[in-house]
């Protein structure tokens, strides 16, 4: 056990890697993401106890039983709403939440709604893919409408999500989107998320080597950094997530929302309260 | 057939459309009485208009504890007649009764007539009227304190401590209208209310819901998420007042699926946690309810029961959510099954499904219903119990900490997040003892036995069931059944016959063993329970051994299991 102060304790990335051996295929953008989040915690110089990564299902939310912190690896779809109930019961952990674009978007779509709403401070980190990963390639709420799959011949035809521009309009505090070809970059964008208080959403592209193969070269050609900086206004962002061809990358939007940390008011005795029940 | 020799008790029933004030008037006769010393009981029905509408307040009073009620209405006093016969399967009353009635409410509707029962006319309306800001239910008030011998006086107290020293001119209408009422109530034999016997002492008036919430608190539950549902969002509104008072939060989620993870989180990070519902909620709730079994998480799901499938009867109770309970998880789940047996239990079965849920490291579904949760009873103030719950946790020197390691008990420490060397992963994915995800069988059913294992050696026997009586004749019922048995019981004793009286508080796990020793010497067993297939019964079948004699006696809601009706069951299995 360590037993040396936090002001003392220094943190390597390799202090955040557990003994667990990813199952992610080769190549697969999830492994970047998974080092990006030990230089992110590096350089924040979290303790690892300090730390729970809380995810659903998918090869995405894989990722906290690979990090040197405490984690739940949950049930499909729900990893905000329990992130919410932890954060809110112990404030002082830092909580990053883990979920892929089916895991967040399409089972979970209700829970991003409030969770932004909400305004609670958590990281939450959706690795997008544009497909189901786990359960080999069915199409997800991002996919493109005529991506050919075995459950949607020819394509669904559908119009993809904007996860971002949903996450303004339902009050996201941070909104930014990395690309994992560039793990230092992502490294980045997860430290200012954590930084920033309040509800904040990182969008990471990470392709999916093996059911969507065109992916990782694809995107690398096409990612940009943002040209327009930062802003705080919601209706410039609005226009500019709008408009945005999902590929610029960098932090897009960073409001100024107070965060919602419902506390105790007292810690009285519960014998306390018997007085309104006595006739 | 005998007049059944139950408790003496006077039932009361106050109707009127929305508005006429039905609910405030019950409360404050409940009050009244309270103030002279006597117990009892109030429970509500409405039409189903969300807001106003015909209410019925059902008040059964009596010098000793009542917490279900009686067989009949002594009285009904109705403010007037609209959609009155709404209520009619609800209330039994005969030529014994005696119908106070506004005389300007019209025609006796006609199942009033068929039940034979007196009637008495009173010009409340009229009367009100002469009085500034004179309330009609005040006046039925008073005129009914007259007619059954309750003093006016506490009437009067009951009011002015409701409306509040603040508005003496609400408090002195109120006032001149119950003594109005009282000196024009109509020349009728009214059935008198026993005050001998009736002592003033340290009393609560609760109703089931705040008595699950209280108990909870006791318990040491610190986060709440819930969703809104009838009948168990007033357990929620109950604690989002008091909870934070006492160290702690609620959260209104945006849906089941989210207050059960809700709670799974913050029980994670090391508050006992807990969240109430309905049969809706809680089948939504299900498979996050397997991950709590699988990640090893004390949480407890309160389900208010209600009639079902589906929206069913809102606000009306029935114990029709025992199976989805006991077997709605998928896979091996093992977990905890408790219900409260009356109003006032619901206080201790709470505070001991948190107890359980801590120490066990497992969900508990709280199996309450409509009928004790939305009635108010007055109480013996109960005692302050303490189980000394504590989770067990991960020591400080924890070295090679392994959060599922397998140990005697069953139950291993769990490490809580911001402890130094703690650090694991909480997954419902089969793992081993360290929390590494596998599909190694020998990790399946190490885990599977761990889990099992850690229920089945627990020892449940201190609250299980209640067990009262002796006889050849048993009777096993749970949960809110239990107390009009409990009076049908007694009441069977003064006819000579005995009767063993078993109910249950501990549903899952079963405990063959415990029920075997109180079955000792019973020939014959009679499974009381309020669903239409029997699903307590079939569980009993299931996991127990049982007299080859059965008779089981299921029927669904919404209307009440009566003492009568219980007594009925009993001398039929006495008698053949
Ligand atoms: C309730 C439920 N329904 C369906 C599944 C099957 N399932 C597992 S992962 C998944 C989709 C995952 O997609 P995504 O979130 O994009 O993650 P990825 O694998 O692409 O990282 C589905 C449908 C499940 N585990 N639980
Ligand atoms: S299937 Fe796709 S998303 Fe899943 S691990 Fe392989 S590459 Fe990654
Ligand atoms: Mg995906």
């Amino acid at each position: 056990m360590n037993m040396i102060p936090d002001a003392v304790r220094e943190f390597k990335p390799a202090d955040y890697k557990s003994a667990v051996k990813p199952v992610w295929c080769p190549g697969c953008g999830d492994h970047s993401v998974l080092v990006s989040f030990q230089r992110a915690f590096a350089e924040l110089g979290l303790p690892p106890e300090q730390i729970a990564i809380i995810s659903g299902i998918g090869c995405s939310s894989r990722i906290p039983a690979y990090v040197n912190a405490y984690g739940f690896h949950g049930v499909h779809g729900r990893s905000l709403a329990l992130a919410s109930g932890l954060k809110v019961a112990r404030p002082d952990l830092t909580v990053v939440v883990a979920s892929g674009d089916g895991d967040g978007f399409s089972i979970g779509g209700n829970h991003f709604l409030h969770a932004c709403r909400r305004n609670i401070d958590l990281t939450y980190i959706v690795m997008d893919n544009r497909i189901y990963g786990m359960t080999k390639g069915q199409p997800s709420p991002t996919t493109e409408p005529d991506w050919d799959t075995a459950i949607a011949p020819g394509g669904t035809g559908l119009s993809p999500f904007h996860p971002l521009v949903i996450a303004l309009a339902s009050g996201a505090n941070f909104i930014a989107r990395g690309f994992t070809g560039d793990v230092g970059g992502c490294a980045k964008l997860i430290i200012e998320a954590i930084r920033t208080p309040g509800f904040s959403f990182l969008q990471l592209l990470s392709p999916c080597v093996t059911f969507r193969p065109d992916q990782q070269k694809q995107w690398k050609s096409t990612v940009r950094t943002a040209v327009v900086p930062e802003t705080d206004d919601p209706g410039r962002a609005a226009r500019r997530l709008m408009t945005d061809d999902g590929f610029n990358v960098g932090v897009l939007y960073r409001g100024h929302r107070e965060p919602y940390r419902p506390h105790p008011i007292a810690d009285l005795d519960p014998a306390r309260l018997e007085a309104e029940f006595e006739v | 057939m005998t007049q059944p020799r139950f408790a003496p008790s006077l039932s009361i029933v106050l109707t009127g459309s929305g508005g006429a004030g039905v609910m405030t008037a019950g409360q404050t006769l409940l009050d009244a009485a309270t103030s002279c010393g006597l117990y009892g009981l109030m429970t509500r029905s409405t039409g189903p208009q969300i807001r106003g509408g015909e209410a019925a307040a059902m008040i059964r009073l009596s010098s000793r504890p009542v917490q279900c009620p009686g067989d009949r209405f002594d009285i009904l006093l109705a403010l007037d007649f609209d959609n009155v016969q709404r209520f009619a399967a609800e209330l039994p009353l005969d030529a014994g009764s005696l119908i106070i009635a506004d005389s300007g409410a019209g025609d006796l509707p006609d199942f009033l007539k068929a039940s034979q029962a007196a009637t008495a006319w009173l010009p409340m309306a009229k009367l009100a009227k002469s009085v500034k800001g004179g309330r009609v239910s005040m006046v039925a008030l008073g005129a009914l304190a007259r007619l059954i011998g309750l003093p006016e006086s506490s009437i009067v107290e009951a009011v002015a401590a409701s409306i509040g020293r603040k508005k003496p001119e609400a408090v002195a209408s109120s006032e001149q209208a119950v003594l109005l009422g009282a000196a024009n109530a109509p020349e009728a034999k009214a059935p008198q209310l026993s005050l001998s016997g009736a002592a003033p002492g340290a009393r609560w008036s609760i109703t089931g819901n705040e008595a699950t919430g209280f108990g909870a608190i006791r318990g040491g539950v610190k986060f709440v998420g819930g969703y809104p549902i009838t009948p168990a969002t007033e357990i929620l509104e109950w604690m989002a007042h008091t909870l934070p008072q006492c160290g702690g939060v609620l959260m209104q989620a945006e849906d089941e699926l989210a207050s059960i993870n809700m709670v799974i989180g913050a029980s994670f990070g090391g508050a006992p946690a807990l969240t109430a519902t309905a049969g809706p909620g809680l089948s939504l709730m299900i498979e996050s309810l397997g991950l709590a079994v699988a990640s090893e998480t004390p949480v407890v799901v309160v389900d208010v029961m209600r009639s079902g499938p589906s929206t069913g009867i809102a606000t009306k109770s029935e114990q029709s959510d025992l199976n989805i309970a006991v077997y709605g998880l998928h896979g091996d789940a093992p977990h905890v099954v408790t219900a409260p047996l009356s109003i006032s239990d619901c206080l201790l079965t709470a505070q001991w499904s948190v107890h359980l849920a801590e120490t066990l490291q497992t969900p508990v579904i709280m199996l309450s219903d409509q009928s004790i949760g939305q009635a108010r009873a007055v109480i013996d103030k109960p005692p302050n119990l303490s189980f000394g719950t504590q989770r067990l946790t991960m020591g400080a020197n924890a070295e090679n900490y392994a959060r599922y390691a397998l140990t005697e008990s069953g139950v291993s420490p769990m490490a809580i997040p911001g402890a130094p060397g703690g650090q694991y992963t909480a997954d419902g994915l089969t793992h081993n003892q360290k929390g590494t995800p596998s599909s190694q069988a020998q990790d399946h059913i190490g885990q599977l036995d761990k889990r099992q294992g850690k229920l089945d050696r627990f020892d449940f026997s201190a609250h299980w069931a209640d067990i009262e009586g002796e006889g050849e004749l048993a009777i096993i019922t749970w949960g809110s059944s239990a107390e009009p048995l409990r009076e049908a019981v007694e009441a069977a004793r003064t006819e000579g016959i005995g009767v063993k009286l078993i109910a249950l508080r501990l549903i899952a796990p079963a405990q063959p063993e415990l029920l075997a020793a109180a079955l000792a010497g019973a020939k014959r067993v009679v499974i009381v329970e309020q669903s239409h297939s029997g699903q307590f019964w079939r569980y009993l079948r299931a996991h127990y051994d049982l007299p080859a004699d059965i008779v089981p006696i299921a029927r669904p809601g919404p209307l009440p299991i009566r003492p009568g009706e219980a007594l009925e069951y009993i001398r039929k299995a006495a008698r053949s």
